[in-house]
């Protein structure tokens, strides 16, 4: 399990690397994807299968496709290709590299010395074990985060609403061409 | 390798040896299905379908092999190559892993894992990535609009295919579907979870975009849409992929709903393949009989009618595992 982790850690480094790397915005989504399924099998490696599956379902499976589908609309051409070159010059990356790489420093001292490090075990715990715990001591940040959501897709629905009767819209779409990804995208 | 003794390689190798044959069992039920299918559909509609080649037309899967793959295999020069290259294979790959999760009988069976369902609905969402890129590799108006549709149908549908799995979920106590299948001795679920097992064949239908559900590739508005730029085997790809999809939403239909490999006298894999191949008709059997309805009330069947179903349901289901515990 140990080697499982390193490796998976090793890609999801390298993926995260090139989608700041890489000048093709679609290209570089494709590098987040398979950096986030390296960090669904860091979690399965750690023993936590549950919440590898919902990093998948989550954020590979949903959010992101999110992502691709507003840049894919985009239409992005050769011209961000080379805005994107030009923002990665060196004169712009170095400074901010150094200092992280010293924050990376510091981290990676005090694990070795402070004895962080713990084994990994590959014992696995269960989706019920999860559930437990989120409802039981955590039922608090559960609620909270039900609530914020719940927010949200009110705010959503708001503004992706649609004030035209839907006689009236059917009859103009012909004629105004009206964007059809418009209202699901709002509900969705 | 003195750690592994002889016991453990042979258990190895059978496991390995069972998986190989359920791989190539899947995708060679999947390549027949694109014609049985035919053969079905012409019995359906009182006319022969393709029944020149072979007995009784058995053959014409490999001439419709040799015509695939000796056709040229072009990528458009205005394509996103690497892309264009991927998609296909995420179609095609991320379906068929999915059948890792399926117990087809009490021995056979790739994988006893505990997040079972969860598996499938990971591979369900990554297989949205071969529409959305094959669309978006393509460079073409209609492959866009098409991927667009599709990853928007998809997503919608994704939303309440876990939730009408989760009164199942509720009633075994597990996501393992061997656990699922042994819930079921007694009853199916398709009693309990009746609504469940229709808003689930609804989305599985919608997620493979199947007929009725196949407005992203809607010949007559956006001819064939995402894969209107494929030809040869990238093209028999995302074809057989498709199939595979069939094959594999029928099996969990089987498996989740239907009691798996438990019936009476018949042995488990016959009980298996006999579902299976029944929800597989029923699919054709819509395909056939179903118009295909406008791609803005699919979205609103999906949203305002499917998803406070399953809600619903779910709900109940909780009170009623709740009083009965």
């Amino acid at each position: 399990m140990e080697i499982a982790f390193y490796l998976a850690a090793l890609v999801a480094i390298v993926a995260t690397f090139r989608v700041i790397t890489h000048t093709n915005a679609v290209h570089a989504l494709l590098y987040l994807i398979i950096s986030l399924m390296a960090v669904a099998v860091v979690f399965y490696s750690l023993g936590a299968p549950f919440a590898a599956a919902l990093e998948v379902i989550v954020y590979a499976g949903a959010i992101m496709v999110l992502f691709v589908f507003v840049v894919m609309m985009l239409n992005l051409g050769s011209q961000t290709a080379h805005q994107e070159r030009s923002w990665l010059a060196p004169r712009i990356w170095v400074g901010p590299s150094i200092m992280a790489a010293l924050l990376l420093v510091v981290l990676v001292f005090s694990f070795w010395h402070g004895g962080g490090i713990g084994t990994i075990s590959g014992e696995e715990l269960s989706a019920k074990e999860v559930g437990t715990q989120m409802f039981g001591p955590y039922l608090l940040a559960v609620e909270l985060a039900a609530m914020l959501l719940l927010a949200a897709l009110i705010a959503a629905s708001h503004i992706g609403r649609n004030d035209e009767p839907q006689l009236e819209r059917d009859m103009n779409e012909s004629v105004q061409r009206a964007p059809a990804g418009n209202d699901e995208g709002g509900q969705a | 390798m003195s750690w592994m003794s002889t016991d453990v390689l042979l258990a190895i190798t059978v496991g390995v040896l069972k998986a190989i044959v359920i791989l190539l069992a899947a995708v060679l039920s999947g390549a027949f299905l694109t014609v049985i299918e035919r053969r079905l559909l012409g019995l359906w509609q009182d006319r022969y379908g393709p029944n020149r080649v072979g007995i009784f037309g058995s053959g014409q899967l490999i001439a419709d092999m040799i015509k695939i793959f000796f056709k040229e295999d072009w990528i458009p020069p205005f394509a996103d190559r690497k892309l264009f290259v991927l998609a296909p294979a995420i179609a095609f790959a991320s379906l068929l892993l999915s059948f890792l999760v399926i117990p087809i009988t009490p021995g056979w069976g790739v994988a006893d894992l505990n997040i079972g369902i969860l598996f499938f609905f990971a591979m369900a969402g990554i297989n949205v990535y071969a529409v959305l890129f094959g669309g978006y590799a393509s460079a073409n108006k209609y492959a866009l609009i098409g991927a667009m549709r599709a990853s928007a149908q998809t997503l919608s549908y994704e939303v309440f295919i876990g939730l009408s799995l989760m009164g199942v979920v509720a009633m075994t106590g597990s996501f393992n579907m061997r656990d699922i299948v042994n819930g079921q001795e007694g009853l199916w679920y398709i009693v309990p979870q009746f609504f469940g097992f229709l808003t689930f064949l609804i989305a599985g239908v919608a997620v493979t975009h199947r007929a009725p559900f196949d407005q992203p590739e809607a010949e007559q508005e956006i001819a064939d849409g995402y894969h209107v730029e494929y030809s040869s085997m990238k093209f028999g790809m995302f074809f057989i992929g498709e199939y595979v999809g069939i094959v594999l939403v029928s099996a969990l239909l089987t498996t989740l709903f239907m009691g798996g490999w438990h019936g009476p006298l018949l042995p488990p894999i016959v009980w298996f393949l006999l579902k299976t191949s029944f929800f597989v008709m029923l699919f054709v059997l819509a395909r056939a009989a179903l118009p295909r309805p406008r791609y803005d009330r699919v979205m609103q069947f999906g949203w305002k009618f499917c998803l406070p179903l399953t809600l619903i349901n779910l709900l109940v289901t909780g009170v009623v595992v709740l009083l009965t515990a």
